[in-house]
């Protein structure tokens, strides 16, 4: 929420100062880019470089639906990403001025077409899933040694949440990803769209809610980190940063990321143009600029989420490339799941059964 | 002549600041969501003319509003958080305007200036460092601890205390300033006559002062209540996801679903609680000008 609110402030007056051609703006997800880039950005094109950041999909496609945001490159996920394709949010890409596009992976183009057929408007930067990130430590402490860590019992079986309860158990503020995860638990569709079937996951997540501490979507990461809690529903690469911080701070903290045995949701972060973006020219030279296979894999290197560029590849360092965490093996890839955008009429009622579950009114 | 130019200053103003926003905001309240950019269908366009408006009118974002519990019961409780934080802060300012009014003339403008320095920085900064200050492991706590007061941390940040104090502490100046205004004008000589004529101090205060400055008391109070009934920030940073309020609703509707048509009678809705206060406060205000004149 914190964050939301800077970048708001922050986008409401980028949006008066607007239109300046030398400059390119770029707005993407927090903690989600190694920021010497940004600087090696700007000595490569003598463009200036304004970067936002945002940690919820609800306060870009705002944006992008208001119109006039004065951003040149955003980066909504997979089923926000279609729904504003729609609304005629984004411009094509003229590929032309692309020529890095030859190094991204064909896997990931294929999965990412089901938002953006053809990819016509969008280019994948990473992609993930969203599981559990845990203290491993701690969590071994509470349930004992052969507790089974990748299940999604820890976040939703009211007996096991409650005994979690005290060492702090985060969820994330992100309706759309946890009303498919309840239902995958239930063994439900993840991605239906039945009002009757999505309100089947509200009794689930009210025998747990007095024991979640709170929704937030990026506060777990240090959460992680600095052991201030136990478990959190975080993205895969958010989890893993956290690892690794824990591990630079030397707190004994061991922070792990599992996707759910249960089946996980698959993501994609894609980055477009607007279709009012000021300068869609430095807008092109910057989605080209991250399609370079160097500077691909030194953002997934420092973020720890896989992307969508095959050429990358070979420079990902190993604890990247050779974690199942990242790069899945192909039993998990199976065992991923993805979700398709909600109407209007389904939406309000995932948003109000999520008011009523955090609420409780 | 010059006479209707100033007459129309105030009015140029209300008009490019209050009715033309509204107006916009009330005609998407009246409008259908749509998958489009902005995601709603006007309802009326000057090409179909006023009639086609008027034949298609419904106020069906606004019967919506009433078919779930949700609105009203955060109205309510933006209600009572308004109400009770106006309280509160009458509470805490009152003694501080009363203390800066009673003080040596030369130190007046030096505490007036103390008052008002916080405005030099961002409010949203002070908001924030409100959650140093409340956390689990924050300055109060260690504090507390420190002094053996209590021996385990107080669970004060996500909670409706911290929207509370957040907001007397952010609307703590408005309060103060009128109050102080109005104790400033205050006759000492009839304090001394009060004195004179057989009261306690505290009697003097409540029979004499007290009633003098209900004038500022009142200005003061709109000056916080107005602002706290419609607050999302202060919630959003220092209160729970239990704090319910209306600008949080607002949100919701705007952003996860949305549905502009359905925020924007949300939004006239809570205006018209609102009027009803602010036109109090002119009709003080106005009583009170002319009790001067």
């Amino acid at each position: 929420m914190k964050k939301i609110l800077f970048t708001t402030v922050a986008g409401v007056a980028l949006a008066a100062t607007s239109a300046m051609a030398e400059e390119v703006r770029v707005y993407n997800w927090s903690d989600y880019i190694d920021e010497s880039l940004l600087e090696k950005f700007e000595q490569e094109t003598g463009l200036e470089l304004i970067y936002d950041v945002f940690d919820s999909n609800e306060v870009l496609e705002t944006k992008m639906l208001a119109g006039g945001s004065g951003y040149d490159v955003v980066v909504p996920s997979g089923t926000f990403l279609q729904r504003q394709i729609m609304a005629g949010a984004f411009q094509k890409l003229d590929q032309s001025k692309l020529p890095n596009a030859g190094n991204l992976w064909d896997v990931i183009e294929a999965r990412t077409a089901q938002y953006d057929p053809g990819n016509e408007y969008s280019i994948n930067y990473m992609w993930g899933s969203t599981g559990i990130g845990l203290n491993v430590g701690k969590v071994k402490e509470i349930l004992g040694e052969d507790v089974q860590l990748n299940s999604m019992d820890l976040l939703l079986k009211p007996e096991v949440v409650e005994k979690l309860a005290d060492c702090g158990v985060y969820f994330l503020d992100a309706p759309t990803e946890v009303v498919p995860m309840v239902l995958q638990y239930l063994g439900e569709d993840p991605d239906s769209h039945d009002p009757d079937v999505i309100a089947k996951s509200e009794p689930v997540l009210a025998a747990v809610r007095p024991h979640i501490q709170k929704f937030h979507s990026s506060e777990y990461i240090n959460g992680l980190a600095n052991g201030d809690i136990c478990v959190a529903m975080g993205w895969s690469g958010d989890v893993l940063q956290a690892r690794d911080r824990a591990a630079e701070a030397e707190n004994g903290v061991e922070v792990a990321y599992y996707a759910f045995a249960e089946g996980s949701l698959m993501w994609f972060d894609q980055m477009a143009i607007p279709v009012d973006a000021p300068n869609p020219d430095g807008a092109h030279k910057f989605l080209n600029f991250i399609m370079d296979a160097n500077n691909m894999a030194a953002a997934s290197n420092y973020v720890y989420f896989a992307n969508g560029n095959l050429a990358s590849q070979q420079h990902l360092e190993e604890d990247v490339i050779g974690d199942p965490a990242i790069y899945p093996d192909e039993a998990t890839l199976e065992n991923l799941y993805t979700t398709t955008p909600y109407d209007p009429k389904v939406q309000r009622v995932v948003t109000r059964l999520w008011t009523k579950i955090k609420s409780g009114t | 002549m010059r006479r209707w130019v100033l007459i129309a200053v105030p009015y140029l103003w209300l008009l490019a600041l209050f009715l033309v926003p509204f107006v916009i905001v009330f005609k998407i309240s009246l409008s259908d969501v749509a998958l489009a950019r902005p995601p709603y269908i006007p309802q009326f366009s000057w090409d179909d003319g006023i009639w086609a408006f008027l034949r298609e009118l419904d106020f069906e974002n606004y019967i919506f509003l009433t078919t779930d519990s949700l609105y009203w019961k955060a109205y309510l409780s933006s209600l009572k958080i308004a109400v009770f934080s106006t309280f509160l802060t009458l509470l805490v300012g009152y003694p501080i305007a009363y203390g800066m009014a009673r003080a040596p003339e030369e130190w007046r403008p030096t505490l007036m200036m103390l008052v008002i320095l916080p405005f030099w920085t961002s409010f949203l900064i002070r908001v924030y460092s409100w959650m140093g200050i409340l956390s689990q492991e924050g300055y109060l706590n260690q504090i507390l601890m420190w002094t053996g007061i209590i021996s385990t941390p107080l669970t004060i940040l996500n909670t409706n205390t911290a929207v509370y104090v957040g907001i007397v502490y952010t609307y703590l100046p408005f309060m103060i300033l009128p109050i102080y205004a109005a104790l400033d004008r205050l006759d000492g000589s009839l304090i001394e006559a009060a004195e004179d004529l057989g009261c306690s101090r505290f009697q003097a205060f409540w029979l004499v002062t007290f009633p003098l400055s209900r004038n500022g008391v009142i200005a003061g109070s709109f000056l916080v209540f107005i602002p706290a009934l419609g607050e999302f920030v202060i919630p959003s940073i220092l209160g729970g996801s239990k704090t319910l309020m209306i600008g949080k609703v607002l949100w919701e509707e705007f952003f996860s679903n949305r549905d502009w048509p359905v925020a924007s009678a949300v939004a006239v809705v809570l205006l018209l609680i609102l009027v009803v206060p602010i036109v109090l406060f002119q009709r003080n205000q106005q009583r009170q000008a002319e009790a001067e004149q």
